[in-house]
């Protein structure tokens, strides 16, 4: 099952980029994730290795994944070593006017579990598209508050500028 | 523990097989023969059909010995990790969408390592957290970390054993227990078994072992950590009426079946239900599981502690923890 969920946020690739790029910020923004923890000697980047757990249903689900693929402000996409089998991937991508069009993507399910694990991918489908939906809008809230905190702080930094 | 070989031998003694068939022929014709020739010719089928039941005592006596000794064998390589990985979404739909299951803090659960689970037990043959509880344990820590479950023989015995052995389900005994712990493995034990499990509805509030402090010895020989895990809800699932206590006795399964009870209820479909053997169809009742700090026995009471000061320790942060999730319980059932 893949889910597919995005957003428009207002901010530079790069801005979003170096927040999500940094493990120690995924609890902050990753909705129902109740674990992020480095595994590798690599905190960040193509390889690094992250235990994660995310609630869905009864349980916390997850595992070891690793980052796959990793391309500053563009993408970031990861894969599962152990646990339910998930891929996940963050596609950043300019749309004009330092504004950057954000999509989630996250696609999970057990190979060899058949039916059952056709219907457990349905019923935990809301629920997961639910915890996308979350993350976007807090990583929106999150991004958009540091570029106005980064603004002010440059304003202050030349009130001559404000000032003219 | 029991070998296979061992336990076929002794029902062989015990008038099982072949040897045993011919035996009770004869001892069967000597005894018919003073009755004369009308006695001759009754002895002669009477024997016969001596013989034949008691070949077919001897055969099913053989069958039963040879089975007993299968399921009293434990091979930690019976768990199948793979298996357990493939039917995690199933045990999940059951847990959420029937029981809407909750478990809290599987974090308190060391990292890694052996470590001695100890639960109460609930809800009859069909217990939810036999469920929910592997589940959550193998979706936090990977069906790779070895997670074993010590299960009453009858369990085992089911047609559900063979299912339930590649979950990591083993007979219960401190054999099999410290030969996993050994291997560095996690068990799950439930030390008021059957005792517990049966127990009256309403005292599904309580924690009640028995006064069975195996646990501890075991821990204390192993020196593994204890982690308490608490469940309630599964006492709703159905109207635990009595354990039957009375009836076990009555029926000398205590002796020969090592049931301790023939637990009465009131449980779907069978309206009234005895036994429990053939297991029931439980009540959606919300399950709640907590997982506590673990205790390190040494640790706490010293070099060599006691085990029946540890035994009170472990029942006394259990209560207090059930009694703290049925303050939060509104109403049976619905949770």
């Amino acid at each position: 099952m893949r889910l597919n969920e995005s957003t428009i946020v207002s901010a530079s690739p790069k801005l979003i980029w170096d927040y999500i790029a940094d493990p120690g910020n995924a609890l902050h923004y990753m909705s129902g994730v109740t674990r992020w923890e480095v595994v590798s000697e690599r905190r960040s980047g193509l390889g690094a290795r992250y235990r994660m757990l995310i609630q869905v249903g009864s349980a916390e689900v997850g595992g070891l994944i690793e980052v796959v693929e990793f391309s500053p402000e563009r993408d970031m996409a990861w894969s599962s070593v152990t646990g339910v089998d998930q891929r996940g991937r963050w596609r950043l991508r300019g749309v004009g006017g330092s504004r950057t069009r954000v999509e989630f993507r996250f696609a999970y399910g057990v190979a060899g579990a058949g039916i059952t694990g056709y219907i457990s991918e349905l019923v935990a489908a809301p629920s997961l598209r639910r915890h996308l939906r979350r993350s976007l809008q807090l990583l929106k809230r999150q991004v958009e508050h540091e570029r106005l905190r980064r603004d002010a702080a440059a304003r202050q930094a030349t009130p001559e500028a404000t000032t003219a | 523990m029991a070998d296979p070989a061992i336990l076929a031998e002794r029902a062989k003694k015990n008038g099982g097989g072949e040897a045993g068939a011919g035996e009770g022929s004869s001892s069967f014709a000597e005894r018919m023969a003073p009755l004369g020739v009308a006695g001759d010719a009754f002895a002669r089928v009477g024997g016969g059909v001596a013989d034949a039941a008691t070949a077919v005592a001897g055969g099913i006596v053989g069958r039963v010995g040879r089975r007993i000794g299968q399921v009293l064998s434990a091979d930690l390589d019976d768990r199948d990790p793979d298996y357990i990985r493939e039917n995690l979404p199933l045990s999940w739909l059951a847990a959420t969408l029937w029981y809407r299951a909750e478990v809290r803090n599987m974090g308190n659960v060391p990292e890694r390592g052996a470590v001695l689970l100890v639960g109460n037990h609930t809800g009859g043959n069909m217990s939810p957290e036999v469920i929910v509880l592997p589940l959550a344990f193998s979706t936090y820590f990977g069906v790779e970390r070895p997670f074993y479950q010590l299960a009453h023989n009858l369990v085992l015995a089911s047609p559900l054993g063979p299912f339930l052995r590649r979950y990591g389900a083993m007979p219960a005994s401190h054999e099999h227990a410290r030969e996993a712990l050994r291997s560095g493995a996690a068990v799950l034990v439930f030390p008021g078994g059957d005792w517990e499990v049966h127990r009256p509805s309403w005292e599904g509030n309580r924690v009640d072992f028995a006064g069975r402090t195996g646990f501890v010895k075991l821990a204390l020989s192993e020196n593994v950590e204890i982690v308490p895990v608490v469940t309630i809800g599964g006492q709703e699932t159905a109207l635990f009426l009595s354990r039957g206590a009375w009836l076990a006795k009555l029926t000398r399964a205590d002796r020969l079946l090592r049931l301790k009870v023939i637990p009465i209820s009131l449980a779907l479909p069978w309206i009234l239900n005895v036994g429990d053997l053939l297991g029931h169809l439980p009540l959606p009742a919300k399950i709640t599981i907590e997982v506590l700090p673990p205790i390190d026995p040494h640790e706490r009471f010293g070099h060599e502690p006691d085990p029946d000061e540890v035994y009170e320790h472990v029942i006394g942060v259990m209560q207090e923890a059930l009694d703290g999730l049925a303050a939060e319980r509104r109403f049976p059932v619905i949770g």
